[in-house]
Protein backbone atom coordinates (compact mmCIF):
# COMPACT_ATOMS: atom_id res chain seq x y z
CA UNK A 1 0.00 0.00 0.00
CA UNK A 2 1.11 3.63 -1.00
CA UNK A 3 1.77 5.39 2.40
CA UNK A 4 -1.03 7.95 3.24
CA UNK A 5 -1.41 10.86 5.92
CA UNK A 6 -3.48 9.98 8.64
CA UNK A 7 -6.11 12.10 11.03
CA UNK A 8 -8.61 11.39 13.46
CA UNK A 9 -11.71 14.04 13.44
CA UNK A 10 -13.92 13.27 16.62
CA UNK A 11 -17.09 16.10 14.85
CA UNK A 12 -18.95 15.85 11.51
CA UNK A 13 -17.69 19.40 11.10
CA UNK A 14 -14.15 18.38 11.47
CA UNK A 15 -14.38 15.33 9.11
CA UNK A 16 -15.76 17.60 6.20
CA UNK A 17 -13.78 19.95 6.60
CA UNK A 18 -10.81 17.92 6.45
CA UNK A 19 -12.05 16.07 3.12
CA UNK A 20 -13.60 19.41 1.64
CA UNK A 21 -9.87 21.14 1.75
CA UNK A 22 -8.16 18.37 0.34
CA UNK A 23 -9.01 16.67 -2.85
CA UNK A 24 -6.76 13.82 -2.37
CA UNK A 25 -8.32 12.94 1.38
CA UNK A 26 -10.76 10.03 1.90
CA UNK A 27 -12.63 9.51 5.29
CA UNK A 28 -12.36 5.61 6.16
CA UNK A 29 -14.90 4.01 8.66
CA UNK A 30 -14.39 0.19 8.97
CA UNK A 31 -11.51 0.09 6.12
CA UNK A 32 -13.10 -3.51 4.94
CA UNK A 33 -13.84 -1.99 1.47
CA UNK A 34 -11.11 1.10 1.52
CA UNK A 35 -8.13 -0.86 2.67
CA UNK A 36 -8.73 -3.77 0.56
CA UNK A 37 -9.11 -1.16 -2.70
CA UNK A 38 -5.85 0.69 -1.53
CA UNK A 39 -4.27 -2.67 -1.37
CA UNK A 40 -4.95 -3.72 -4.81
CA UNK A 41 -4.03 0.30 -5.79
CA UNK A 42 -7.94 0.93 -7.13
CA UNK A 43 -8.01 3.87 -4.77
CA UNK A 44 -5.04 5.90 -3.91
CA UNK A 45 -6.00 8.98 -1.05
CA UNK A 46 -2.77 10.59 -0.37
CA UNK A 47 -4.72 10.94 3.33
CA UNK A 48 -7.15 9.19 5.58
CA UNK A 49 -9.30 11.09 8.08
CA UNK A 50 -10.26 8.22 10.32
CA UNK A 51 -14.50 8.93 11.13
CA UNK A 52 -14.67 5.96 14.00
CA UNK A 53 -14.55 8.24 16.84
CA UNK A 54 -17.26 10.45 15.31
CA UNK A 55 -20.74 10.33 17.99
CA UNK A 56 -22.52 8.50 15.32
CA UNK A 57 -22.84 4.91 16.64
CA UNK A 58 -26.56 5.32 18.11
CA UNK A 59 -29.83 3.51 17.29
CA UNK A 60 -32.58 5.20 19.04
CA UNK A 61 -36.35 5.38 18.28
CA UNK A 62 -38.64 8.37 18.63
CA UNK A 63 -42.49 9.51 18.35
CA UNK A 64 -42.33 8.95 14.49
CA UNK A 65 -39.31 7.38 13.51
CA UNK A 66 -36.34 5.34 13.90
CA UNK A 67 -32.78 6.53 13.50
CA UNK A 68 -29.60 4.45 13.20
CA UNK A 69 -26.06 6.46 13.41
CA UNK A 70 -23.43 6.05 10.13
CA UNK A 71 -21.16 4.59 12.14
CA UNK A 72 -23.06 1.81 14.43
CA UNK A 73 -21.40 -1.31 13.31
CA UNK A 74 -23.09 -3.42 11.11
CA UNK A 75 -23.01 -6.35 13.71
CA UNK A 76 -24.57 -3.80 16.48
CA UNK A 77 -27.64 -3.29 13.93
CA UNK A 78 -28.13 -6.99 13.30
CA UNK A 79 -28.19 -7.62 16.47
CA UNK A 80 -30.20 -4.24 18.32
CA UNK A 81 -33.15 -5.46 20.05
CA UNK A 82 -35.65 -3.05 19.03
CA UNK A 83 -34.38 -3.41 15.40
CA UNK A 84 -34.75 -7.20 15.48
CA UNK A 85 -38.46 -6.28 16.52
CA UNK A 86 -39.06 -3.00 14.87
CA UNK A 87 -37.13 -3.71 11.68
CA UNK A 88 -36.28 -7.98 11.49
CA UNK A 89 -35.66 -7.72 7.53
CA UNK A 90 -32.68 -5.29 7.97
CA UNK A 91 -31.68 -7.94 10.94
CA UNK A 92 -32.10 -10.49 8.61
CA UNK A 93 -30.24 -8.60 5.83
CA UNK A 94 -27.10 -7.78 7.58
CA UNK A 95 -26.49 -11.36 8.76
CA UNK A 96 -26.51 -12.27 5.10
CA UNK A 97 -23.71 -10.15 4.47
CA UNK A 98 -19.76 -10.83 4.23
CA UNK A 99 -18.91 -12.84 8.01
CA UNK A 100 -19.08 -11.70 11.97
CA UNK A 101 -15.66 -10.35 11.87
CA UNK A 102 -16.22 -7.96 8.81
CA UNK A 103 -19.45 -7.17 10.37
CA UNK A 104 -17.87 -6.02 13.69
CA UNK A 105 -15.80 -3.50 12.09
CA UNK A 106 -18.05 -2.56 8.49
CA UNK A 107 -20.48 0.70 9.55
CA UNK A 108 -23.90 1.52 8.07
CA UNK A 109 -22.42 4.27 6.07
CA UNK A 110 -19.15 2.47 4.77
CA UNK A 111 -21.80 -0.51 3.69
CA UNK A 112 -24.10 2.50 1.61
CA UNK A 113 -21.12 3.42 0.18
CA UNK A 114 -18.64 0.14 -0.92
CA UNK A 115 -18.12 -0.52 -4.26
CA UNK A 116 -18.50 -2.72 -6.58
CA UNK A 117 -17.13 -6.20 -6.58
CA UNK A 118 -16.73 -6.43 -10.55
CA UNK A 119 -13.38 -8.55 -11.33
CA UNK A 120 -12.61 -5.40 -13.57
CA UNK A 121 -13.10 -2.43 -11.19
CA UNK A 122 -10.77 -4.91 -8.85
CA UNK A 123 -7.92 -5.86 -11.39
CA UNK A 124 -6.25 -2.60 -12.38
CA UNK A 125 -4.88 -3.73 -15.61
CA UNK A 126 -8.26 -3.87 -17.02
CA UNK A 127 -10.40 -1.54 -18.98
CA UNK A 128 -13.29 -0.21 -16.27
CA UNK A 129 -15.10 3.09 -17.14
CA UNK A 130 -16.10 2.62 -13.17
CA UNK A 131 -12.19 2.90 -12.03
CA UNK A 132 -10.92 5.08 -15.15
CA UNK A 133 -13.95 6.91 -16.96
CA UNK A 134 -13.06 6.10 -20.58
CA UNK A 135 -11.34 2.76 -20.59
CA UNK A 136 -14.02 0.85 -21.54
CA UNK A 137 -15.91 -1.71 -19.72
CA UNK A 138 -14.71 -5.10 -19.65
CA UNK A 139 -17.72 -6.86 -18.44
CA UNK A 140 -19.82 -6.09 -20.91
CA UNK A 141 -18.37 -9.05 -22.97
CA UNK A 142 -16.03 -10.82 -20.51
CA UNK A 143 -16.89 -12.90 -17.40
CA UNK A 144 -19.93 -10.99 -16.54
CA UNK A 145 -21.28 -13.90 -14.11
CA UNK A 146 -22.34 -11.22 -11.22
CA UNK A 147 -22.82 -8.54 -13.21
CA UNK A 148 -26.56 -6.36 -13.50
CA UNK A 149 -29.58 -7.44 -15.72
CA UNK A 150 -31.73 -4.39 -14.49
CA UNK A 151 -31.13 -0.60 -15.12
CA UNK A 152 -27.29 -1.14 -16.58
CA UNK A 153 -25.62 1.06 -19.55
CA UNK A 154 -22.79 0.24 -22.59
CA UNK A 155 -20.44 2.02 -19.83
CA UNK A 156 -21.00 0.11 -16.99
CA UNK A 157 -23.14 -3.26 -15.96
CA UNK A 158 -21.54 -3.61 -12.72
CA UNK A 159 -23.78 -4.06 -9.33
CA UNK A 160 -24.31 -2.82 -5.84
CA UNK A 161 -22.86 -5.33 -3.60
CA UNK A 162 -24.38 -4.62 -0.36
CA UNK A 163 -27.49 -6.71 1.39
CA UNK A 164 -28.21 -3.94 4.01
CA UNK A 165 -28.75 -1.39 1.22
CA UNK A 166 -31.32 -4.07 -0.25
CA UNK A 167 -33.50 -4.19 2.64
CA UNK A 168 -33.04 -0.32 3.55
CA UNK A 169 -34.36 0.90 0.16
CA UNK A 170 -37.51 -2.03 0.72
CA UNK A 171 -37.85 -0.53 3.94
CA UNK A 172 -38.13 3.28 2.29
CA UNK A 173 -35.16 4.41 4.29
CA UNK A 174 -34.00 7.73 4.47
CA UNK A 175 -30.39 8.98 4.15
CA UNK A 176 -29.54 11.62 6.10
CA UNK A 177 -26.25 13.84 5.21
CA UNK A 178 -24.08 16.61 6.24
CA UNK A 179 -21.63 18.33 4.01
CA UNK A 180 -20.14 21.99 3.11
CA UNK A 181 -23.70 23.32 2.58
CA UNK A 182 -25.33 21.84 5.99
CA UNK A 183 -27.26 18.75 6.24
CA UNK A 184 -30.06 17.53 3.94
CA UNK A 185 -32.16 14.14 3.25
CA UNK A 186 -32.22 11.63 0.72
CA UNK A 187 -34.90 8.86 0.39
CA UNK A 188 -32.86 5.79 0.50
CA UNK A 189 -34.34 4.93 -3.83
CA UNK A 190 -32.33 8.12 -4.70
CA UNK A 191 -29.26 7.63 -2.79
CA UNK A 192 -27.29 5.33 -5.15
CA UNK A 193 -27.69 5.62 -9.15
CA UNK A 194 -27.78 3.81 -12.28
CA UNK A 195 -24.82 3.72 -14.36
CA UNK A 196 -25.74 5.28 -17.38
CA UNK A 197 -23.41 7.94 -18.86
CA UNK A 198 -21.05 8.26 -15.56
CA UNK A 199 -20.43 5.14 -13.83
CA UNK A 200 -17.98 6.37 -11.65
CA UNK A 201 -20.45 8.11 -9.63
CA UNK A 202 -21.93 5.45 -7.41
CA UNK A 203 -24.92 7.22 -5.64
CA UNK A 204 -25.76 11.01 -5.54
CA UNK A 205 -23.63 11.90 -2.88
CA UNK A 206 -21.77 15.71 -3.82
CA UNK A 207 -17.89 15.82 -2.71
CA UNK A 208 -17.81 16.39 1.33
CA UNK A 209 -21.31 14.89 2.00
CA UNK A 210 -21.38 12.79 5.19
CA UNK A 211 -23.76 10.21 5.65
CA UNK A 212 -24.76 10.76 9.83
CA UNK A 213 -27.63 8.56 9.91
CA UNK A 214 -29.84 6.55 8.00
CA UNK A 215 -33.56 6.90 9.11
CA UNK A 216 -36.90 4.60 8.98
CA UNK A 217 -40.49 5.30 9.28
CA UNK A 218 -42.82 3.20 11.16
CA UNK A 219 -43.69 0.09 9.81
CA UNK A 220 -46.42 -2.81 10.22
CA UNK A 221 -43.65 -5.08 9.13
CA UNK A 222 -42.36 -6.82 11.97
CA UNK A 223 -43.68 -10.72 11.10
CA UNK A 224 -44.20 -11.62 7.26
CA UNK A 225 -40.74 -10.81 6.22
CA UNK A 226 -38.21 -12.80 4.83
CA UNK A 227 -34.68 -12.20 2.68
CA UNK A 228 -33.24 -15.23 0.40
CA UNK A 229 -30.13 -14.99 -0.50
CA UNK A 230 -28.67 -17.32 -3.37
CA UNK A 231 -24.64 -17.45 -3.34
CA UNK A 232 -22.26 -19.71 -4.62
CA UNK A 233 -21.80 -21.12 -1.00
CA UNK A 234 -24.43 -20.81 1.93
CA UNK A 235 -22.64 -18.39 3.85
CA UNK A 236 -19.79 -15.52 3.12
CA UNK A 237 -20.18 -15.13 -0.22
CA UNK A 238 -21.52 -11.83 -2.25
CA UNK A 239 -25.34 -12.54 -3.42
CA UNK A 240 -25.77 -13.77 -7.37
CA UNK A 241 -29.26 -12.67 -6.50
CA UNK A 242 -31.13 -11.51 -3.31
CA UNK A 243 -34.62 -11.14 -2.09
CA UNK A 244 -36.41 -8.83 0.51
CA UNK A 245 -39.71 -9.28 1.61
CA UNK A 246 -42.33 -7.36 3.84
CA UNK A 247 -45.59 -8.09 4.45
CA UNK A 248 -48.21 -6.76 5.92
CA UNK A 249 -51.62 -8.95 6.31
CA UNK A 250 -54.94 -8.66 7.37
CA UNK A 251 -57.27 -11.10 7.37
CA UNK A 252 -55.38 -13.42 4.92
CA UNK A 253 -54.66 -10.82 2.36
CA UNK A 254 -51.34 -8.92 1.94
CA UNK A 255 -52.48 -5.27 2.99
CA UNK A 256 -49.27 -3.61 2.15
CA UNK A 257 -46.40 -5.20 0.48
CA UNK A 258 -42.43 -4.20 -0.44
CA UNK A 259 -40.28 -5.89 -2.51
CA UNK A 260 -36.71 -5.09 -2.99
CA UNK A 261 -33.71 -7.18 -5.07
CA UNK A 262 -29.76 -7.61 -4.77
CA UNK A 263 -27.18 -8.74 -7.15
CA UNK A 264 -29.03 -7.18 -10.05
CA UNK A 265 -28.55 -3.58 -10.68
CA UNK A 266 -26.20 -0.68 -10.09
CA UNK A 267 -28.24 0.20 -7.20
CA UNK A 268 -30.68 -1.62 -4.60
CA UNK A 269 -33.97 -2.40 -6.48
CA UNK A 270 -36.91 -1.88 -5.45
CA UNK A 271 -40.05 -3.73 -7.30
CA UNK A 272 -42.69 -1.70 -7.31
CA UNK A 273 -45.02 -3.29 -10.03
CA UNK A 274 -44.88 -6.61 -8.64
CA UNK A 275 -46.20 -4.90 -5.12
CA UNK A 276 -48.77 -3.03 -6.44
CA UNK A 277 -50.16 -6.12 -7.89
CA UNK A 278 -50.01 -7.86 -5.02
CA UNK A 279 -51.41 -5.90 -2.73
CA UNK A 280 -54.96 -7.05 -1.46
CA UNK A 281 -54.22 -10.21 -3.06
CA UNK A 282 -54.51 -13.38 -1.27
CA UNK A 283 -50.82 -15.23 -0.85
CA UNK A 284 -50.55 -18.24 -3.28
CA UNK A 285 -47.72 -19.39 -5.57
CA UNK A 286 -49.68 -18.98 -8.88
CA UNK A 287 -50.04 -15.06 -8.10
CA UNK A 288 -45.96 -15.53 -6.69
CA UNK A 289 -45.71 -16.46 -10.24
CA UNK A 290 -47.32 -13.58 -11.76
CA UNK A 291 -45.32 -11.11 -9.92
CA UNK A 292 -42.14 -12.27 -10.20
CA UNK A 293 -43.39 -11.90 -14.12
CA UNK A 294 -44.17 -8.73 -13.86
CA UNK A 295 -40.73 -8.32 -11.92
CA UNK A 296 -38.81 -9.32 -14.66
CA UNK A 297 -40.01 -7.19 -17.24
CA UNK A 298 -37.17 -5.14 -19.14
CA UNK A 299 -34.28 -7.84 -17.54
CA UNK A 300 -31.08 -8.05 -20.14
CA UNK A 301 -28.89 -10.73 -19.62
CA UNK A 302 -25.30 -10.25 -21.11
CA UNK A 303 -24.12 -13.80 -21.51
CA UNK A 304 -22.36 -15.46 -18.44
CA UNK A 305 -25.62 -13.36 -16.20
CA UNK A 306 -28.40 -15.20 -18.11
CA UNK A 307 -29.04 -17.74 -15.28
CA UNK A 308 -30.01 -14.72 -13.17
CA UNK A 309 -33.12 -14.33 -15.73
CA UNK A 310 -34.72 -17.80 -14.47
CA UNK A 311 -32.89 -17.55 -11.09
CA UNK A 312 -34.11 -14.11 -10.37
CA UNK A 313 -38.15 -14.89 -10.83
CA UNK A 314 -37.57 -18.10 -8.82
CA UNK A 315 -35.73 -16.86 -5.40
CA UNK A 316 -38.77 -13.69 -5.62
CA UNK A 317 -41.75 -17.00 -5.46
CA UNK A 318 -39.65 -18.72 -2.75
CA UNK A 319 -38.92 -15.89 -0.95
CA UNK A 320 -42.40 -14.72 -0.95
CA UNK A 321 -43.69 -18.17 0.04
CA UNK A 322 -40.90 -18.06 3.01
CA UNK A 323 -42.54 -14.44 3.97
CA UNK A 324 -46.37 -15.53 3.48
CA UNK A 325 -45.92 -19.22 5.42
CA UNK A 326 -45.43 -17.45 8.93
CA UNK A 327 -48.95 -15.50 8.80
CA UNK B 1 1.83 -2.78 33.97
CA UNK B 2 2.87 -0.95 31.18
CA UNK B 3 6.47 -0.76 30.11
CA UNK B 4 7.83 2.09 27.73
CA UNK B 5 8.72 0.49 24.68
CA UNK B 6 9.72 2.23 21.01
CA UNK B 7 12.25 0.95 18.50
CA UNK B 8 14.40 -2.02 19.59
CA UNK B 9 11.13 -3.86 20.77
CA UNK B 10 9.11 -2.74 16.77
CA UNK B 11 12.76 -4.72 15.25
CA UNK B 12 13.05 -8.04 17.61
CA UNK B 13 14.54 -9.67 14.51
CA UNK B 14 16.86 -6.98 14.28
CA UNK B 15 20.01 -9.51 13.21
CA UNK B 16 18.54 -10.57 10.07
CA UNK B 17 17.31 -7.24 9.17
CA UNK B 18 21.25 -5.65 9.95
CA UNK B 19 22.04 -7.96 7.93
CA UNK B 20 19.97 -7.28 4.89
CA UNK B 21 20.48 -3.94 5.47
CA UNK B 22 24.75 -4.01 5.11
CA UNK B 23 24.34 -5.91 1.70
CA UNK B 24 21.88 -3.54 0.98
CA UNK B 25 23.49 -0.60 1.88
CA UNK B 26 25.62 0.38 -1.36
CA UNK B 27 22.41 -0.13 -3.37
CA UNK B 28 20.67 2.23 -1.23
CA UNK B 29 23.43 5.10 -1.26
CA UNK B 30 23.35 4.72 -4.89
CA UNK B 31 19.47 5.02 -4.89
CA UNK B 32 19.15 7.80 -2.36
CA UNK B 33 17.90 10.65 -3.10
CA UNK B 34 19.73 14.01 -1.88
CA UNK B 35 17.91 14.68 1.27
CA UNK B 36 18.51 11.48 2.50
CA UNK B 37 22.55 11.13 1.99
CA UNK B 38 22.57 13.69 4.54
CA UNK B 39 21.62 10.63 7.40
CA UNK B 40 24.07 8.52 5.67
CA UNK B 41 26.84 10.10 7.88
CA UNK B 42 27.57 7.92 11.42
CA UNK B 43 24.92 8.32 14.01
CA UNK B 44 22.32 7.41 11.12
CA UNK B 45 19.71 4.75 11.85
CA UNK B 46 21.18 2.77 8.85
CA UNK B 47 16.98 2.20 8.13
CA UNK B 48 14.91 3.26 5.56
CA UNK B 49 12.90 6.08 6.30
CA UNK B 50 9.56 5.17 7.64
CA UNK B 51 7.63 8.23 6.41
CA UNK B 52 4.39 9.87 8.33
CA UNK B 53 5.02 7.74 11.16
CA UNK B 54 2.54 7.99 13.82
CA UNK B 55 2.81 7.58 17.64
CA UNK B 56 0.36 4.70 19.07
CA UNK B 57 -0.39 3.49 22.27
CA UNK B 58 -2.44 -0.27 22.04
CA UNK B 59 -2.73 -3.04 24.30
CA UNK B 60 -1.29 -6.49 23.26
CA UNK B 61 -1.95 -9.46 25.68
CA UNK B 62 -2.25 -7.56 28.06
CA UNK B 63 0.91 -5.63 27.89
CA UNK B 64 0.53 -1.75 27.12
CA UNK B 65 3.06 -0.56 24.36
CA UNK B 66 3.84 2.51 22.76
CA UNK B 67 5.09 2.18 19.01
CA UNK B 68 5.63 4.09 16.36
CA UNK B 69 4.15 3.24 12.87
CA UNK B 70 3.49 4.72 9.09
CA UNK B 71 -0.90 4.95 8.46
CA UNK B 72 -0.38 2.12 6.02
CA UNK B 73 0.68 -0.84 8.61
CA UNK B 74 -2.15 -2.99 9.41
CA UNK B 75 -2.81 -4.64 12.65
CA UNK B 76 -1.34 -7.94 10.92
CA UNK B 77 1.50 -6.40 9.69
CA UNK B 78 2.51 -4.30 13.17
CA UNK B 79 1.90 -8.20 15.06
CA UNK B 80 3.71 -10.16 12.36
CA UNK B 81 6.59 -7.70 11.29
CA UNK B 82 6.98 -5.38 13.61
CA UNK B 83 6.70 -7.49 17.17
CA UNK B 84 7.30 -11.13 16.21
CA UNK B 85 3.96 -12.56 17.08
CA UNK B 86 3.68 -14.60 14.36
CA UNK B 87 0.46 -16.74 15.81
CA UNK B 88 -1.51 -14.64 13.87
CA UNK B 89 -1.32 -15.73 9.88
CA UNK B 90 -1.87 -14.26 6.61
CA UNK B 91 -3.83 -16.33 4.51
CA UNK B 92 -5.48 -13.85 2.35
CA UNK B 93 -4.54 -10.26 3.31
CA UNK B 94 -7.73 -9.39 1.64
CA UNK B 95 -10.44 -10.27 3.99
CA UNK B 96 -11.76 -13.27 2.54
CA UNK B 97 -10.36 -16.07 4.71
CA UNK B 98 -10.09 -15.29 7.89
CA UNK B 99 -6.74 -16.51 8.96
CA UNK B 100 -6.09 -13.10 10.48
CA UNK B 101 -8.72 -12.87 12.98
CA UNK B 102 -7.97 -11.32 16.70
CA UNK B 103 -9.95 -9.61 19.29
CA UNK B 104 -10.18 -6.08 19.29
CA UNK B 105 -11.43 -4.63 23.00
CA UNK B 106 -13.22 -8.26 22.93
CA UNK B 107 -14.54 -8.13 19.29
CA UNK B 108 -13.16 -10.79 16.75
CA UNK B 109 -11.95 -8.63 13.89
CA UNK B 110 -9.52 -9.21 10.87
CA UNK B 111 -6.75 -7.76 11.19
CA UNK B 112 -5.32 -7.72 7.76
CA UNK B 113 -8.13 -5.04 6.89
CA UNK B 114 -7.40 -2.80 10.38
CA UNK B 115 -4.49 -0.04 9.87
CA UNK B 116 -2.69 -0.21 13.26
CA UNK B 117 -2.63 3.45 13.79
CA UNK B 118 -6.61 3.05 14.15
CA UNK B 119 -6.11 0.76 17.28
CA UNK B 120 -5.26 3.69 19.38
CA UNK B 121 -5.95 3.50 22.94
CA UNK B 122 -7.75 -0.45 22.42
CA UNK B 123 -6.54 -3.68 23.95
CA UNK B 124 -5.76 -6.60 21.22
CA UNK B 125 -5.55 -10.02 22.04
CA UNK B 126 -4.02 -12.85 19.60
CA UNK B 127 -3.08 -16.47 19.58
CA UNK B 128 -0.33 -16.16 21.89
CA UNK B 129 -2.76 -14.06 24.66
CA UNK B 130 -5.28 -17.51 24.77
CA UNK B 131 -3.09 -19.92 26.25
CA UNK B 132 0.66 -21.31 26.57
CA UNK B 133 1.61 -24.89 25.63
CA UNK B 134 1.38 -26.03 29.29
CA UNK B 135 -1.41 -24.23 29.57
CA UNK B 136 -4.05 -24.59 26.64
CA UNK B 137 -7.05 -22.51 26.23
CA UNK B 138 -10.24 -25.14 26.44
CA UNK B 139 -10.56 -24.35 22.66
CA UNK B 140 -6.90 -25.16 22.17
CA UNK B 141 -7.48 -28.07 23.76
CA UNK B 142 -10.83 -29.07 22.19
CA UNK B 143 -9.64 -28.57 18.97
CA UNK B 144 -6.44 -31.25 19.68
CA UNK B 145 -8.90 -33.49 21.02
CA UNK B 146 -11.43 -33.24 18.09
CA UNK B 147 -8.67 -33.28 15.80
CA UNK B 148 -9.72 -29.48 14.50
CA UNK B 149 -6.83 -29.21 11.67
CA UNK B 150 -4.55 -30.56 9.81
CA UNK B 151 -2.07 -28.06 8.44
CA UNK B 152 -2.96 -25.71 11.09
CA UNK B 153 -2.60 -23.06 9.40
CA UNK B 154 -6.37 -21.15 9.91
CA UNK B 155 -6.40 -22.70 13.36
CA UNK B 156 -5.08 -19.32 15.12
CA UNK B 157 -8.01 -17.77 13.40
CA UNK B 158 -10.22 -20.46 14.43
CA UNK B 159 -9.21 -20.59 17.62
CA UNK B 160 -9.94 -16.89 18.23
CA UNK B 161 -13.07 -17.04 16.08
CA UNK B 162 -14.07 -20.14 17.90
CA UNK B 163 -13.97 -18.36 21.38
CA UNK B 164 -15.96 -15.18 20.52
CA UNK B 165 -18.36 -17.24 18.36
CA UNK B 166 -19.09 -18.66 22.01
CA UNK B 167 -18.96 -15.20 23.91
CA UNK B 168 -21.43 -13.97 21.64
CA UNK B 169 -23.87 -16.18 21.89
CA UNK B 170 -23.84 -17.68 18.54
CA UNK B 171 -22.73 -21.33 18.98
CA UNK B 172 -26.50 -23.08 20.35
CA UNK B 173 -26.74 -25.31 17.22
CA UNK B 174 -24.18 -26.85 14.95
CA UNK B 175 -26.04 -25.12 11.95
CA UNK B 176 -25.41 -21.31 13.93
CA UNK B 177 -21.70 -22.50 14.78
CA UNK B 178 -21.22 -23.14 11.24
CA UNK B 179 -22.96 -19.96 9.96
CA UNK B 180 -20.76 -17.86 12.45
CA UNK B 181 -17.73 -19.56 11.90
CA UNK B 182 -18.19 -19.03 7.88
CA UNK B 183 -15.81 -16.29 7.64
CA UNK B 184 -12.60 -18.46 8.41
CA UNK B 185 -11.97 -20.88 5.81
CA UNK B 186 -9.85 -24.16 6.05
CA UNK B 187 -8.47 -25.00 3.20
CA UNK B 188 -7.50 -28.92 4.50
CA UNK B 189 -11.73 -28.86 5.37
CA UNK B 190 -11.51 -29.54 9.19
CA UNK B 191 -14.66 -28.17 9.63
CA UNK B 192 -16.82 -31.02 10.83
CA UNK B 193 -13.89 -31.35 13.75
CA UNK B 194 -13.91 -27.64 14.55
CA UNK B 195 -17.72 -27.36 14.63
CA UNK B 196 -17.12 -30.65 17.36
CA UNK B 197 -14.60 -28.53 19.23
CA UNK B 198 -16.54 -25.32 19.63
CA UNK B 199 -19.58 -27.13 20.28
CA UNK B 200 -17.58 -29.39 23.27
CA UNK B 201 -16.48 -26.04 24.54
CA UNK B 202 -19.82 -24.70 25.01
CA UNK B 203 -21.71 -27.47 26.10
CA UNK B 204 -18.72 -27.31 29.06
CA UNK B 205 -20.47 -24.06 29.97
CA UNK B 206 -17.29 -22.46 31.30
CA UNK B 207 -17.02 -18.50 30.56
CA UNK B 208 -14.69 -17.74 28.12
C1 LIG C 1 -14.53 -10.86 2.02
C2 LIG C 1 -15.67 -9.87 2.10
C3 LIG C 1 -16.97 -10.31 1.97
C4 LIG C 1 -18.02 -9.42 2.02
N1 LIG C 1 -19.28 -9.89 1.87
C5 LIG C 1 -20.32 -9.01 1.88
C6 LIG C 1 -21.65 -9.45 1.68
O1 LIG C 1 -21.91 -10.65 1.50
N2 LIG C 1 -22.65 -8.54 1.69
C7 LIG C 1 -22.41 -7.22 1.89
O2 LIG C 1 -23.34 -6.44 1.91
N3 LIG C 1 -21.15 -6.76 2.07
C8 LIG C 1 -20.11 -7.63 2.07
N4 LIG C 1 -18.84 -7.16 2.23
C9 LIG C 1 -18.60 -5.72 2.20
C10 LIG C 1 -18.72 -5.05 3.53
O3 LIG C 1 -20.06 -5.06 3.95
C11 LIG C 1 -18.22 -3.62 3.32
O4 LIG C 1 -16.84 -3.69 3.06
C12 LIG C 1 -18.47 -2.75 4.53
O5 LIG C 1 -19.84 -2.63 4.78
C13 LIG C 1 -17.85 -1.38 4.34
O6 LIG C 1 -17.99 -0.64 5.54
P1 LIG C 1 -16.72 0.02 6.25
O7 LIG C 1 -17.22 0.78 7.41
O8 LIG C 1 -15.67 -0.99 6.49
O9 LIG C 1 -16.29 1.03 5.09
P2 LIG C 1 -14.85 1.58 4.68
O10 LIG C 1 -14.09 0.55 3.97
O11 LIG C 1 -14.21 2.26 5.84
O12 LIG C 1 -15.30 2.73 3.68
C14 LIG C 1 -15.88 2.45 2.43
C15 LIG C 1 -16.15 3.77 1.72
O13 LIG C 1 -17.18 4.49 2.37
C16 LIG C 1 -16.80 5.82 2.66
N5 LIG C 1 -17.49 6.15 3.90
C17 LIG C 1 -17.45 5.46 5.07
N6 LIG C 1 -18.27 6.01 5.98
C18 LIG C 1 -18.86 7.06 5.37
C19 LIG C 1 -19.82 8.05 5.80
N7 LIG C 1 -20.35 8.03 7.04
N8 LIG C 1 -20.20 9.01 4.92
C20 LIG C 1 -19.69 9.03 3.65
N9 LIG C 1 -18.77 8.15 3.20
C21 LIG C 1 -18.36 7.18 4.05
C22 LIG C 1 -15.30 5.76 2.76
O14 LIG C 1 -14.72 7.01 2.44
C23 LIG C 1 -14.96 4.72 1.71
O15 LIG C 1 -14.88 5.30 0.45
C24 LIG C 1 -17.75 -8.05 2.23
C25 LIG C 1 -16.45 -7.59 2.39
C26 LIG C 1 -15.41 -8.48 2.32
C27 LIG C 1 -14.01 -7.98 2.48
S1 LIG D 1 -5.54 -12.70 6.00
FE1 LIG D 1 -7.13 -11.49 6.80
S2 LIG D 1 -8.87 -12.48 6.10
FE2 LIG D 1 -7.31 -13.56 5.06
S1 LIG E 1 -5.95 -26.90 8.92
FE1 LIG E 1 -5.05 -26.47 7.01
S2 LIG E 1 -6.16 -24.73 6.44
FE2 LIG E 1 -7.26 -25.39 8.14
Amino acid sequence: MINFDYLRVTTPKAAVDAIVTNRNAQWIAGGTNLIDLMKKGVVEPQKLVDITNLPLKEIKKTSNKFSIGAMALNSDVADNELVQKEYPLLSLALKAGASQQLRNMATVGGNMMQRTRCPYFYNIDMPCNKRQPGSGCGALKGFNRMHAIFGASDKCIAVHPSDMCVALVTLDATVVVTGPKGERRIPFQDFHRLPGELPQKDNTLERGELITAVELPDQPFKKNVHYLKIRDRSSYAFALVSVAVAIDMQNGKMNQVRLGMGGVAHKPWRLKEAENFLTGKAPSEPVFREAAKLAMRGAKGYGHNNFKLKLGPNTIVEALIKATATS
Amino acid sequence: MSHQKTHEENHPDKGRRDFIKQSSLLTALALAPPALMKAADPGWEAEAPRLLEQPLNIEINGISRKLSVEPRVTLLDLLREQLALTGTKKGCDHGQCGACTVHVDGKRVLSCLSLAVMQEGKKVTTIEGVGTPDNLHPMQAAFIKHDGFQCGYCTPGQVMSGIACIREGHADSDDDIREYMSGNICRCGAYPNIVKAIAEVKKGGKSL
